[in-house]
C-alpha cells in the first residue's frame, strides 16, 4: 500500500483495514498524530486530508491512498512554523500538549474555510476536539491570533 | 531509541574519572538527547548528597540541572530553572533541566501535592547556591584574591577592578565539583551558601516561555508513547465484562486466526494479548473468547442509586472531628436553623491519553518508559511486585498527557513491566479509552450534611459539617499490592486503606463549629473500576462544594451579600496562621470582587423572565498556604437547561510567583476542569458494570462552553512587613477547590434554586426548575 504523507511517498505492507493511525505511528514513526480513543471521539489522532480535518483512528488505510495526508509534522513550511503553530508558542497554550496536535490542525482547517471566525465560531468549529488540561480559553485566543497573523 | 543511565553518562563524559578529565561535549550531548547508547545497569540511586548529581557544567558555560521532579504541563521545568539559575548566577537560556528519571536524577519523589516549588524548590536553590560558592572561591584561588573582591553575572565571574575574568566553565567544565552536602534527607539538602534573597533573584517573576512548547507544536516531541525499542512487542488487556468476575478458561481457539500473535498471557483474573503489532493486539484483545463466571453479588449499587446506599451503609471507619465550641447547643438555641445535603458523585481522572507505558527488559535489565508523575515510586513498585532488586529497575519518565495524582499510567508501568518479564521482549502495553474512562482510579464521592444556625441577628452562631466519603480501600501511588494488575491477579493488602473525609477549609471565625467524616466502602473492595485514587486535591473539591454553597444558603437566609458574609465571618475571628491565611482569605476575597465590579446586594437576584437567567456565586478556599478567591457569572437556558459559566475571576495567592505566565495558564486550566466537574463530570455505573466508558458516555467540558472571559489575580501580599522573602508556596489544585460551589451559587443567584447534587447536567437543571 502506498501513502503519500506530508510530500513524501511512503510504502507499507500492512493488512488494509489497519486504522491510518497505526500505520502513521507505528510505520512511519511519526508522533503528531496520537491515540486519545480509537473511536472518532477526541481528536487526537487529526490529519488533514483534502482540506479536512479527519480522524485517523477510524479511517482504514486502505482508503487513504493516493491522497495527501497531512500531519503536524508537515505543517511548517521550509523550516517556518505555520502561522497556527506560531500563535500556539506565542500565546503558550498547551499544557501537557497531548491533545494540541488535534487543537491546531482542526484550527488550521477552520481558518483556511473561515479566514476571519468570531468566537461563536471558533466554538463551534473546534468542539468536537477535546482537551483535558482544559486549555480551551487560550486556543481560543490562539485561533484569533492566527487569525490575525494571516491577514 | 534508548536512555543511557547517568552512570554511563559520567563514564563516556569522563566525569566518573576524579577531578580532572576534560568532558567529552558529545557525551552530554548524546545523555541530554537520549542517545543512542543504552545503559547496561544496573542503576543504583543517585546520591542526593553529591553536588555533581544535582547540576553539571560544561565547558561552554551551560549548565544542565537534574531534579527528581517530574512536569505534567504546569511548566515546573521552566521553573526550576529561573530560580537554580538565579542561584548559581547563570544565564537563564544557558541552561537547561532534565527531570524524573531515576537513574539520573535524585528521588525527589517525582510531582504530587503542588509541591514543586513549595518543597522541592528549596533543595534545588541551595545546591545551585553551593555550587555558586565553590565556583567563586576556585576564581578567587585562581586569582589569589579574595571572595569578596569577585562579581559574578551570567556565569562569568570577574575581578573588582574588572582586570580579570573567567568563566563557570572554564573554572569547571567537565569536570566533578566532588563535593559533599548534607541534609538528614532530600529535601533538606544543602551546601553552606545562604541562599539569596528574593530582591536579588533576576529571573524570579518573569516569564520566559515555556522550554517544553516548542517541541509539543512543531512535532519534534518524543512522548512516552512514541518509545520504541528493537523487538518490540504490543500488548493490550482483557477487562472482566462483569465487575467482581471470574476467569473460568480462554478460549486460545477463537484468536488462532489473528497474525502475528505472541502470546495469551493470564494469571487470576488478569489477562492480556501480545502481538507484534499493534493493530494485531487491538484485534486479539477483542476477539479473545474467555469464559467468566459472575459475582456472586453486586460489586456496587447503580450510581443512581449512590448517595442513599452511601447514607445508610454503616462506616468502615470515623474520622477525628475538629470540634470548636458546643454546635448542638448553639444548635438547639438558634432563631434559625439549616440543614441541607449535597452530594458529589465519584469523577475519574479520565486522562487525554489513554495509559500506556513500554517497558524493556534487555541486558537482565528493566527500563519502563513512562509518564507516570511519580517514576521513583514506579521504580520501588514494580521491583517489589516482580520479586526482583530494584537496583535492576529503573523508570524514564517522558512526556505524556495530563496526569492529576494516582492515574492508569501506574496500573500500566506495571502492567508492561510484568508482561515485559514474562516474555523476555520488550512490551508497550497501551489501554483503550473504555479501559482509562472506566477503570482508571476515581476521585472519591462524598455525600455531605450540612447543619447551621443564625442568631436572630443573622450571625453564624454554628456550622456543622459531616461528611461521608466513599473513599475505603482508597489505592495508593505505585503500590505493588493494589495496582489494577495485583488486583486481578488475587493479591490482596493485609490491610485495606481505610480512606478518609477531608474537611473543608477557610478561615472562617464561628463560635461553634464541628467537622467529622466517616468513611463508606463499596460492597467490592478489590478488582474493581471504583477504585479511589488521589484526583487533584484530592477531595478539595467534594468538600468544598458542601461548605462553600452552604455558606452561601445561610448568607441567603441572613439575607446578606455573599461575599461581604464571607469578609464578616473571616474578620471575625482575629487569629491568624504563621502563613498568615487569614489576612490573605479577605485580600483575595476583596481583589475578586474589585475585579468583578460586584455589586453588594443578597441572593436571588430578582427573577427575570426571559429564557437566559444570568447570575453570579463566590466560593474561596485554602490547600496547605495558598488561597483561592473564585467568582463566575453564568447563564442559565430555563429552556434547554444549560449552564455556561461566561466569566471567571480568580484571585489566587501562592506566595513569591516564580512565572506568572505559566502560573496564569495552569490556573485557568485548573479552574475549566473545576467547571467541567461541576458541570458534566460522574463515572456512572449500573449494578453490574461501569457505564462511563467514552467520550459519549462521559461528557467533559469542551470548547462550546469556553468563558468569554477569565480574569486571573495573582494578589500574593504578604502582609507581614518583617518578611521580605515572600516563600513560595505551591500553587495549581487550590483553584479546583472552590468552583464547584462558586457554579451551584450562581446557578441559585440566576434562578432562585438551589442544586445540591452534582454534576449540574441539563436534566437535573430542567428537574431543578420544575420542582
Ligand atoms: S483517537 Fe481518533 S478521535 Fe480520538
Ligand atoms: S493540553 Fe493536555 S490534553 Fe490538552
Amino acid at each position: 500500500m502506498t501513502l503519500l504523507v506530508n510530500g513524501q511517498r511512503h510504502t507499507v505492507d500492512v493488512e488494509p483495514t489497519t486504522p491510518l493511525l497505526y500505520v502513521l505511528r507505528n510505520d512511519l514513526d511519526l508522533s503528531g498524530p496520537r491515540f486519545g480513543c480509537g473511536l472518532g471521539q477526541c481528536g487526537a489522532c487529526t490529519v488533514i486530508i483534502r482540506g479536512e480535518a479527519v480522524r485517523s483512528c477510524v479511517r482504514p488505510v486502505s482508503q487513504s491512498q493516493n491522497v495527501e495526508i497531512t500531519t503536524l509534522e508537515g505543517l511548517a513550511t521550509n523550516g517556518q512554523l505555520h502561522a497556527v503553530q506560531q500563535a500556539w508558542i506565542d500565546e503558550q497554550v498547551p499544557a501537557c500538549g497531548f491533545c494540541q496536535n488535534g487543537q491546531m490542525l482542526t484550527a488550521k482547517v477552520l481558518l483556511d474555510k473561515n479566514p476571519n471566525p468570531t468566537d461563536a465560531q471558533i466554538r463551534e468549529g473546534m468542539k468536537g476536539t477535546l482537551c483535558r488540561c482544559f486549555s480551551y480559553y487560550r486556543i481560543n485566543a490562539a485561533v484569533k491570533r492566527a487569525a490575525q497573523r494571516r491577514a | 531509541m534508548s536512555a543511557p543511565s547517568r552512570r554511563a553518562f559520567l563514564k563516556t563524559s569522563g566525569l566518573m574519572v576524579a577531578s580532572v578529565a576534560a568532558v567529552s561535549v558529545t557525551g552530554v550531548e548524546a545523555f541530554l538527547q537520549r542517545g543512542a547508547t543504552p545503559a547496561a545497569g544496573p542503576y543504583p540511586d543517585v546520591d542526593h548528597l553529591q553536588l555533581d548529581s544535582w547540576i553539571v557544567i560544561r565547558p561552554d558555560n551551560t549548565a544542565t540541572f537534574f531534579v527528581g521532579k517530574t512536569d505534567l504541563g504546569q511548566g515546573t521545568g521552566t521553573a526550576f530553572r529561573q530560580i537554580m539559575a538565579d542561584e548559581l548566577d547563570i544565564a537563564f537560556d544557558k541552561t537547561t533541566c532534565v527531570m524524573g528519571s531515576t537513574d539520573v536524577t535524585v528521588d525527589q519523589g517525582g510531582s504530587g501535592g503542588s509541591d514543586a516549588l513549595q518543597t522541592d524548590g528549596y533543595p534545588m536553590r541551595r545546591v545551585a547556591a553551593e555550587a555558586r560558592r565553590v565556583l567563586l572561591d576556585m576564581a578567587a584561588a585562581q586569582f589569589g584574591v579574595p571572595v569578596t573582591a569577585l562579581t559574578v553575572s551570567d556565569g562569568i565571574v570577574t575581578t573588582s577592578d574588572g582586570a580579570r575574568r573567567v568563566t563557570y566553565g572554564e573554572l569547571i567544565g567537565g569536570k566533578k565539583f566532588n563535593v559533599t552536602l548534607t541534609g538528614r534527607n532530600i529535601d533538606s539538602t544543602t551546601g553552606r551558601a545562604p541562599l539569596k534573597s528574593v530582591q536579588a533573584m533576576k529571573n524570579v517573576g518573569k516569564s520566559p516561555q515555556r522550554d517544553d512548547i516548542p517541541a509539543k507544536v512543531n512535532g519534534t516531541q518524543r512522548w512516552a508513547v512514541d518509545m520504541k525499542v528493537p523487538g518490540m512487542l504490543h500488548a493490550r488487556n482483557v477487562r472482566p465484562p462483569l465487575v467482581g468476575a471470574t476467569l473460568k478458561s480462554i478460549d486460545d481457539t477463537s484468536v488462532k486466526d489473528v497474525p502475528g500473535l505472541v502470546k495469551i498471557v493470564s494469571r487470576g483474573n488478569y489477562v492480556a494479548v501480545v502481538c507484534e503489532r499493534e493493530e494485531q493486539a487491538i484485534r486479539a484483545a477483542r476477539q479473545l473468547r474467555c469464559e467468566w463466571t459472575p459475582p456472586a453479588s453486586r460489586p456496587f449499587p447503580a450510581s443512581d442509586d449512590l448517595f442513599t446506599y452511601m447514607r445508610s451503609t454503616s462506616p468502615s471507619s470515623v474520622g477525628e472531628p475538629v470540634v470548636e465550641g458546643d454546635v448542638s447547643a448553639a444548635l438547639a438555641g438558634a432563631a434559625t436553623v439549616l440543614e441541607a445535603r449535597y452530594d458529589v458523585p465519584f469523577q475519574g481522572h479520565t486522562s487525554f491519553g489513554p495509559a500506556h507505558a513500554l517497558a524493556d527488559p534487555s541486558n537482565g535489565q528493566l527500563t519502563i518508559y513512562s509518564n507516570d508523575m511519580k517514576s521513583y515510586g514506579m521504580r520501588t513498585g514494580v521491583a517489589q511486585f516482580l520479586g526482583i532488586p530494584k537496583e535492576k529497575v529503573r523508570v524514564v519518565w517522558m512526556q505524556g498527557p495530563q496526569a492529576y495524582g494516582r492515574t492508569a499510567a501506574e496500573d500500566a508501568g506495571f502492567e508492561a513491566a510484568f508482561l515485559a518479564h514474562e516474555l523476555g521482549r520488550p512490551v508497550r502495553m497501551q489501554w483503550t479509552r473504555q479501559e482509562e474512562s472506566g477503570w482508571d482510579t476515581k476521585g472519591p464521592a462524598y455525600a455531605v450534611t450540612m447543619r447551621g444556625a443564625l442568631d436572630g441577628r443573622g450571625q453564624v452562631i454554628a456550622l456543622d459539617f459531616d461528611a461521608r466519603a466513599a473513599d475505603f480501600n482508597h489505592v495508593g501511588y505505585n503500590e505493588a499490592d493494589t495496582v489494577l494488575i495485583a488486583q486481578l491477579m488475587g493479591q490482596r493488602k493485609a490491610q485495606p486503606a481505610r480512606g478518609r473525609a477531608s474537611y473543608p477549609s477557610d478561615k472562617y471565625g464561628i463560635p461553634n463549629r464541628r467537622m467529622a467524616g466517616s468513611v463508606v466502602p463499596m460492597p467490592l473492595a478489590w478488582e474493581t473500576p471504583v477504585r479511589m485514587g488521589n484526583l487533584r486535591d484530592p477531595d478539595g473539591p467534594q468538600a468544598t462544594f458542601a461548605s462553600e454553597s452552604f455558606i452561601d444558603e445561610l448568607a441567603v437566609a441572613a439575607k446578606a451579600d455573599p461575599v461581604a458574609f464571607r469578609l464578616a465571618l473571616i474578620e471575625r475571628s482575629t487569629a491568624d496562621d504563621s502563613g498568615f491565611k487569614r489576612a490573605r482569605s479577605i485580600a483575595c476575597l476583596k481583589a475578586a470582587a474589585e475585579k468583578f465590579g460586584w455589586d453588594p446586594r443578597p441572593a436571588p437576584k430578582a427573577r427575570g423572565t426571559g429564557e437566559i437567567a444570568v447570575g453570579r456565586g463566590v466560593a474561596y478556599a485554602f490547600r496547605s498556604q495558598t488561597v483561592a478567591a473564585e467568582i463566575v457569572e453564568v447563564e442559565v437556558n430555563r429552556r434547554t437547561g444549560r449552564i455556561w459559566v461566561k466569566r471567571i475571576v480568580c484571585a489566587h495567592d501562592c506566595g513569591l510567583v516564580i512565572n506568572p505566565e505559566a502560573l496564569t495558564r495552569t490556573l485557568e486550566g485548573g479552574l475549566l476542569h473545576s467547571v467541567s466537574r461541576a458541570l458534566y463530570e460522574e463515572a456512572r455505573f449500573d449494578g453490574t458494570k461501569m457505564l462511563s466508558v467514552d467520550w459519549v458516555s462521559s461528557p467533559t467540558l469542551t470548547h462550546a462552553d469556553v468563558p468569554e472571559r477569565i480574569d486571573i489575580i495573582q494578589v500574593n501580599g504578604d502582609p507581614n512587613p518583617a518578611r521580605p522573602d515572600l516563600p513560595h508556596y505551591g500553587a495549581g489544585e487550590t483553584v479546583c477547590k472552590p468552583m464547584l460551589a462558586a457554579v451551584a451559587n450562581a446557578v441559585f443567584d440566576a434562578t432562585g434554586v438551589r442544586m445540591r447534587r452534582l454534576p449540574l447536567t441539563t436534566t437535573r437543571v430542567l428537574e431543578s426548575l420544575r420542582a
